[in-house]
């Protein structure tokens, strides 16, 4: 198969940790080699957390090279801002449109980089704009939101989306299968 | 069957499947889910000992008494542990023993970037370095045997990028372990200069023989994949990944075990290409070894700091390397702050207010260092803050002292800190001791400790009374605050640093995470009392944010955890709990 190279983003707390390791399991089930390596902060939330996910047929360094990223997720709006590296002229961004701020800017001392997350799309191939949000509080959990993205990145990758729901269902806390499927499923749509 | 594991689950798995009856060890990243997930197995006895030396005498009584042992650490934690090493290279072992040291290049989450393989040729043992998850279980089996083989505690190295990266595993069942009578030879076992002068001989025998590395159990150690005979890179870890990523046309050696090295197997591969090249992370280890050798090896414009990567080992030999879509950014930053409800916060806004000098240490309240609090003045290594104000007060005849204080959290006062104390105590230090009991080992993710009341396997047991053993070490001033009440603790830090005596503060409230109870309704803002006085922001807390517009605080109700802090620094009753 095409090496995929999956760079992940998030805020600390919104689940981007569990999101990557449900990559990796898919892609084993997929019959594909994959290898992840992932920074996340301390103990305490709100840091920045960055997984990397090689998929292929024989995958060597776990950390993406300069420019090789295939798909960039970003689970905050600005976050994929931090690391500029990764992305190349053929990668494809997926970007919730949802906002949390950092301290310096919920503090007022610093403004949300609102115009340069809009400029800086335009060095993406391709922009899926997600609004996971807002799908996962209709769906009466906000903390499904990353699934709802996790939804999109499946439908970017070839893998069965069977595989994604029996591996979901084997990863989320049992009680809360439905609406994690249901997220998922949204997302996969979008 | 297949799973996709962390390095350290794999780890884990690996003293599963290879028979450890004994892991003992000190949380510290990245090290620290080894041993959370060794205790998942019921077949291995685990703990979190109060420290890594500790740790390490633990799992060699363990071989001693004929069981296969493991510990797990971080590269400073070797620190501490280094005197046991030492020794226990001369005694050698009976049960395998096998000790995990996980370095940090780029410092993600450490207060230095020591490369560990020092360790190695200083206490003259083997070490062993996986380049991937499945690697990290099975060197863990070979460590053990050639451990029991060679009668050698034997190191292996991770990194964060091994233990904190995941790739497919096969997953075996569980070897029935070894298990060997316990032995009493106090010519082995005794190590009166008498007896050490003895077993250091054996200890170069024995480095003699693991250089030959004719067989080192059932891995053929070293492998060499050949390739063009221009060029041949000698490289270990997870940096043979890189290297062979970006250097696809060269031949390498993989260099498995890499203290002490097979230079018979350099020495042929050399003889092989025209240039040689070692490309490792940090240290210029491997080469300076083989430079002493007589190896001739190819320079190469490394920096000896940070971590390698495909694009740098690509630069190193002059490749291209891609350009980044953009440019980067100023952002806003998302520094690590302590939780909303941090039961450390309300101490630190008191240390601020009285511009006392705080003698920090190494945990969560260490982030007590940022703005705006800026309540840290000094971190060195875990237990330093006491014994660094005792030196504080010393130098300056008690001037000092006054006007400063230790702040110590309750894992690290066990780890080293108590030590500490005893000294300040027995020498008659009048200097002020804060002691953040939040019954948990915050900062490495939650770990219990002796302060906790229960085991790594969640079971009870018990619980350290401060006081008590504060009253017990002979410390005359003992004070327990509550540090959500700032007023309380700057009249009693006031008190205390007063008193040409030694003194200790005790705070007894709990980290957010080691009592979910304490979490609580959130608290808002009345815009129509908020003054606009700022002072609730200058908290810290990341639930408070500044309305730039209309000049007045709110509150993220999202993330308060209820803690009230803020209710007692505002002046204008401005502060109130949703119902
Ligand atoms: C020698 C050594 N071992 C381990 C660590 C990793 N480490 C950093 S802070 C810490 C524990 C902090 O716990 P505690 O003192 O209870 O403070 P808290 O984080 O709960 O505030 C550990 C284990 C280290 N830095 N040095
Ligand atoms: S994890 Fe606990 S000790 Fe660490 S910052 Fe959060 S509340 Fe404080
Ligand atoms: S009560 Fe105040 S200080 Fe405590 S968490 Fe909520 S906002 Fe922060």
């Amino acid at each position: 198969m095409k090496d995929i190279n999956i760079l992940m983003i998030g805020v600390g707390g919104q689940g981007t940790v569990l999101s990557s390791d449900i990559v990796c399991d898919v892609a084993l089930a997929g019959d594909a080699d994959v290898k992840k390596s992932e920074i996340h902060g301390m103990a305490q939330r709100g840091g920045s957390v960055v997984s990397h996910v090689r998929i292929g047929d024989k995958v060597l360094s776990p950390v993406i090279p300069v420019g090789e990223a295939n798909i960039v997720i970003s689970f905050e709006n600005m976050e994929f801002l931090r690391y500029p590296e990764y992305a190349g002229k053929e990668t494809s961004l997926v970007v919730n449109k949802y906002r949390i701020y950092p301290p310096s800017v919920a503090g007022g001392q610093e403004t949300y980089p609102s115009e340069q997350t809009e400029e800086t799309k335009i060095a993406f191939k391709e922009v899926f704009e997600i609004d996971a949000m807002t799908t996962a509080t209709g769906l009466g959990n906000s903390k499904v939101a990353g699934m709802v993205m996790l939804g999109k990145l499946a439908a970017l990758l070839p893998f069965d989306a069977e595989i994604w729901r029996s591996v979901i269902s084997k990863k989320v806390p049992p009680k809360t299968i439905d609406v994690n499927l249901a997220a998922f499923n949204a997302g996969y749509q979008f | 069957m297949k799973e996709v594991l962390s390095g350290n689950e794999a780890f884990a798995r690996g003293a599963y499947e290879y028979g450890v009856k004994v892991v003992s060890s000190y949380p510290g990243t990245p090290s620290t889910e080894i041993t959370e997930h060794v205790a998942q197995y019921e077949q291995i006895y685990s703990e979190w000992a109060t420290n890594e030396k500790v740790a390490l005498e633990t799992v060699i009584g363990a071989s001693l008494a004929g069981r296969r042992a493991m510990t797990c650490m971080k590269h400073v934690g070797l620190n501490v542990a280094a005197d046991p090493l030492m020794t226990v290279s001369y005694t050698g072992v009976n049960g395998g023993l096998v000790i995990v040291v996980a370095d940090d290049p780029n410092m993600f989450s450490s207060q230095n970037e020591q490369d560990s393989r020092h360790y190695a040729r200083l206490a003259k043992v083997p070490m062993l370095e996986p380049a991937d998850s499945q690697e990290a279980k099975d060197f863990i089996g070979v460590a053990l045997d050639m451990s029991e083989k060679y009668c050698t505690p034997v190191l292996v190295r991770s990194c964060t990028r091994i233990s904190h990266s995941k790739s497919v595993v096969k997953i075996k069942p569980r070897n029935t372990p070894p298990v060997f009578e316990p032995e009493n030879d106090i010519k082995k076992w005794v190590m009166v200069p008498a007896n050490a002068r003895v077993r250091h001989k054996v200890v170069e025998n024995r480095l003699e023989r693991l250089s030959d590395c004719a067989d080192t159990g059932r891995l053929t150690l070293n492998p060499v994949e050949f390739r063009s005979e221009e060029i041949g890179i000698i490289c270990a870890g997870v940096t043979y990944h890189y290297v062979k990523e970006a250097m696809p046309e060269a031949s390498i050696l993989k260099l498995e075990m890499v203290y002490p090295i097979c230079f018979e197997k350099v020495k042929r591969f050399a003889e092989k290409v025209q240039k040689l090249y070692v490309v490792e992370e940090l240290d210029r280890f491997i080469e300076n070894e083989l430079k002493a050798a007589g190896i001739e090896v190819q320079p190469l414009n490394r920096s000896v700091c940070g971590e390698l990567s495909v694009d740098e080992v690509r630069k190193l030999f002059g490749k291209e390397v891609k350009e980044p879509a953009f440019d980067p950014k100023q952002l806003p930053a998302r520094p690590p702050n302590m939780c909303p409800g941090c039961s450390h916060r309300g101490m630190f806004y008191a240390i601020a207010k009285l511009k006392l000098f705080a003698a920090g240490d190494i945990g969560c309240y260490t982030l007590g260092l940022l703005p705006p609090l800026s309540a840290i003045n000094s971190t060195v290594c875990m237990g330093a803050s006491i014994p660094m104000a005792h030196g504080l007060d010393k130098a300056t005849e008690g001037a000092m002292a006054r006007k400063s204080v230790a702040v110590i959290g309750d894992s690290t006062f066990f780890h080293t800190g108590i030590n500490g104390l005893l000294n300040s105590v027995y020498n008659a230090g009048t200097s002020t001791v804060i002691i953040l009991d939040n019954r948990i080992t915050g900062m490495t993710g939650h770990q219990p400790n002796p302060g906790t009341g229960c085991t790594i396997k969640g079971t009870p047991t018990q619980r350290i009374n401060f006081p008590k053993l504060l009253e017990a070490m002979g410390v005359k001033n003992i004070r327990t605050v509550n540090p959500f009440d700032p007023d309380e603790c700057i009249k009693v830090l006031k008190e205390e640093t007063a008193k040409e005596e030694l003194s200790v503060i005790v705070t007894d409230k709990p980290c957010i995470f080691a009592d979910r109870s304490v979490i609580r309704p959130p608290f808002f803002v009345d815009v129509n009392n908020c003054s606009g006085c700022t002072i609730c922001t200058r908290l810290g807390c990341p639930a408070i944010l500044w309305n730039k517009e209309e000049k007045r605080a709110f509150i993220d109700e999202t993330l308060c955890t209820g803690c009230e802090l803020c209710v007692k620094v505002c002046r204008f009753d401005a502060i109130h709990q949703r119902k």
